[in-house]
């Protein structure tokens, strides 16, 4: 699917919640713990794969590997944020002088 | 993407922490009860079929209440100046009706009776019991809609109503705040209107962070610095002015300290360097920053943090001791550009005028559009410079900048020099009509009580110090510079002192 700047996605197989900061134009299958997230959680819970439950924490941001896209995990989970089968990356935040 | 989504996240990270406390009443709410009350208040809106959720009372915990419930309800936020009087007010009101409006008891009875205002006192907007509703359905996460109105406060002609969507807002909170990243005894007093820009970003920024805002509705420097010492606050924003009041009542007194005061963060307008110094001699274990922005920018565009505040302070290089008087560095994602009268861009310490880009940038008004140029810049109107190493300089706004005889001289330069006069407690230079120049500087002094000093001996003061284009032709003596609520200094008034007749 296209991903909307913006946008707010659910997992499939956990609590985990993030919205979109940016991305790529065109089709894109972001997935958390390895089954695609969507507008909507299902009614009943998948499991994860096992090498993509590491687990996702409330105001991280994760980004892929040549940083086009960005989401902002709103609702902690247990599974992994991944495209294309690859793990998306913490990034790393500055701490920036508290300005108001 | 929408504010409400910084609430939840909150509410649902720590639930239990306070949130907001107003200091005048001791009323309080924890980030999951404010949660909860503004899921049921947006249903409420929802209901009355308002198109704007209008404010129109000084800060209280019903501020950050009227603005989460607006965010999910989906309708724009819209605070007034109080301090307006009621044919203005009115005048505002009809720009933004359907609308639902809170205010002051007295208020609400007055201005109910006009057409599409649906207006609730204050106190009943916050009883839980007269909110029965259950919260109401999801909020929009559409990043184009509109968050806030601010009516800016041009002093001529109508009020421009300033457009923040909700992109622009959660743009500037995420690229500037850490989520959770305050400890929990932090506490910041804010201490400026609700109306303003820097009251918005101060109730986004805490909730984000976790920061719990102590609420002080009308500033005066005994009360806030009696409240910063009681609620044990550890950081504040400032304007100016303020910051000089409290300068001003705490200096040479036996105790002066503030011993929780961690970092004050200043803006809003010019800071006379004179003012930052004596505070940071004052509280020499506060970390300052200065931070520059405009309500079109979602606030704060550019930071000159703690660190370059102490280098330049304890600097005897002149020019790493100006940069005190800098405002520091573009944000994340902000670019800046100075740019001339043609719109040439100009190299460093070149000046012009301030544009500015970046995903919080709005420079948008309602009925007006975006004014920003093809490719997303923003004129600011402020004119300034940077230096070789990409600090800005603010020089006052475009239109201030005086031009003597083909030359460009900023208020902002001859001001500092004359408030580091030992008799000078305020000062505003301005342009005066002049025949030979086309324009002369013109200097307004505030004395200080018991000092006295004459024109002529302010005069030498400037020219032993600055180019003899520098020298006020005129210094004029007042009691008071003119100044609006919010600290920003009203030059129109100053000029008028100077035009023939004034």
């Amino acid at each position: 699917m296209a991903l909307k700047t913006g946008a707010r996605l659910k997992s499939a197989v956990c609590d985990g919640e993030v919205m979109i900061v940016k991305a790529p134009a065109g089709d894109i299958e972001l997935t958390c713990g390895g089954v695609p997230m969507a507008d909507s959680a299902p009614a009943t819970r998948q499991a994860a794969l096992p090498d993509h439950a590491v687990g996702i924490r409330i105001g991280k941001r994760y980004i892929n590997e040549d940083g086009s896209l960005e989401v902002l995990c709103v609702k902690a989970g247990d599974g992994g944020l991944a495209v294309n089968g690859q793990l998306l990356l913490q990034k790393d935040t500055r701490q920036l002088p508290k300005t108001d | 993407m929408n504010l409400m989504m910084l609430l939840e996240m909150a509410a649902s990270a720590f639930p239990e922490r306070v949130a907001f406390t107003d200091s005048s009443n001791a009323t309080s709410y924890t980030y999951g009860d404010l949660f909860t009350a503004a899921g049921r208040r947006a249903a409420a809106l929802r209901a009355s079929g308002a198109r704007r959720m209008a404010m129109l009372d000084v800060t209280s915990v019903a501020t950050p209440l009227a603005l989460f419930s607006s965010a999910w309800a989906g309708l724009p936020y819209v605070p007034l100046n109080y301090r307006l009087t009621d044919p203005e007010i009115e005048a505002l009101l009809a720009r933004v009706t359907p609308a639902y409006l809170v205010t002051d008891a007295d208020r609400s009875d007055r201005l109910g009776v006009l057409d599409a205002v649906a207006a609730t006192a204050r106190e009943h907007f916050l009883e839980d019991h007269r909110h029965p509703e259950d919260p109401a359905d999801e909020w929009s996460m559409d990043p184009d809609e509109i968050a806030v109105l601010l009516f800016t406060s041009g002093t001529t002609g109508q009020p421009k109503a300033a457009v923040l969507r909700h992109k622009h807002l959660v743009s500037y909170i995420l690229s500037s705040v850490e989520f959770a990243g305050a400890a929990e005894e932090e506490a910041t007093l804010v201490s400026v209107p609700p109306y303003h820009v820097a009251g918005i970003a101060a109730i986004l920024s805490s909730v984000y962070s976790g920061r719990r805002v102590v609420q002080l509705p009308s500033f005066t420097a005994e009360e806030w610095i009696d409240v910063a010492r009681r609620e044990r606050v550890t950081s504040a924003f400032l304007v100016p002015t303020m910051l000089a009041r409290i300068v001003e009542a705490l200096e040479g007194q036996s105790d002066a300290g503030m011993p929780h005061l961690q970092a004050v963060s200043y803006g809003g307008g010019r800071m006379p360097q004179t003012i930052i110094e004596r505070a940071m001699d004052l509280f020499p274990n506060t970390d300052f920053t200065n931070a520059y922005g405009l309500t079109e920018t979602s606030s704060t565009i550019t930071v000159l943090g703690p660190d370059e505040h102490r280098a330049a302070k304890s600097s005897d290089d002149p020019a790493v001791r100006r940069r005190l008087a800098s405002a520091g560095i573009p944000l994340p994602g902000i670019e800046i550009e100075i740019r001339d009268e043609d719109g040439r861009v100009l190299g460093p310490n070149e000046r012009g005028e301030i544009y500015v880009r970046g995903e919080q940038v709005s420079g948008e008004y309602e009925g007006r559009g975006r004014v920003t140029d093809n490719d997303g810049w923003f004129p600011t109107r402020d004119a300034g410079s940077m230096d070789d190493d990409g600090y800005l300089f603010l020089e006052g706004r475009a239109d201030d900048v005086i031009v003597r005889g083909g030359e460009n001289l900023s208020p902002g330069e001859i001001e500092d020099v004359l408030m580091e006069h030992p008799a000078v407690r305020d000062v505003a230079v301005v342009a005066m009509p002049d025949e030979q120049w086309g324009e002369a500087v013109a200097a307004a002094v505030v004395v200080k009580p018991g000092q006295s000093v004459s024109a002529e001996e302010l005069q030498g003061w400037v020219r032993d110090r600055m180019r003899s284009s520098r020298v006020p032709q005129v210094v004029r003596f007042a009691d008071e510079l003119p100044y609006n609520e919010t600290g920003k200094l009203l030059r129109r008034i100053v000029r008028e002192w100077f035009s023939p007749g004034g």
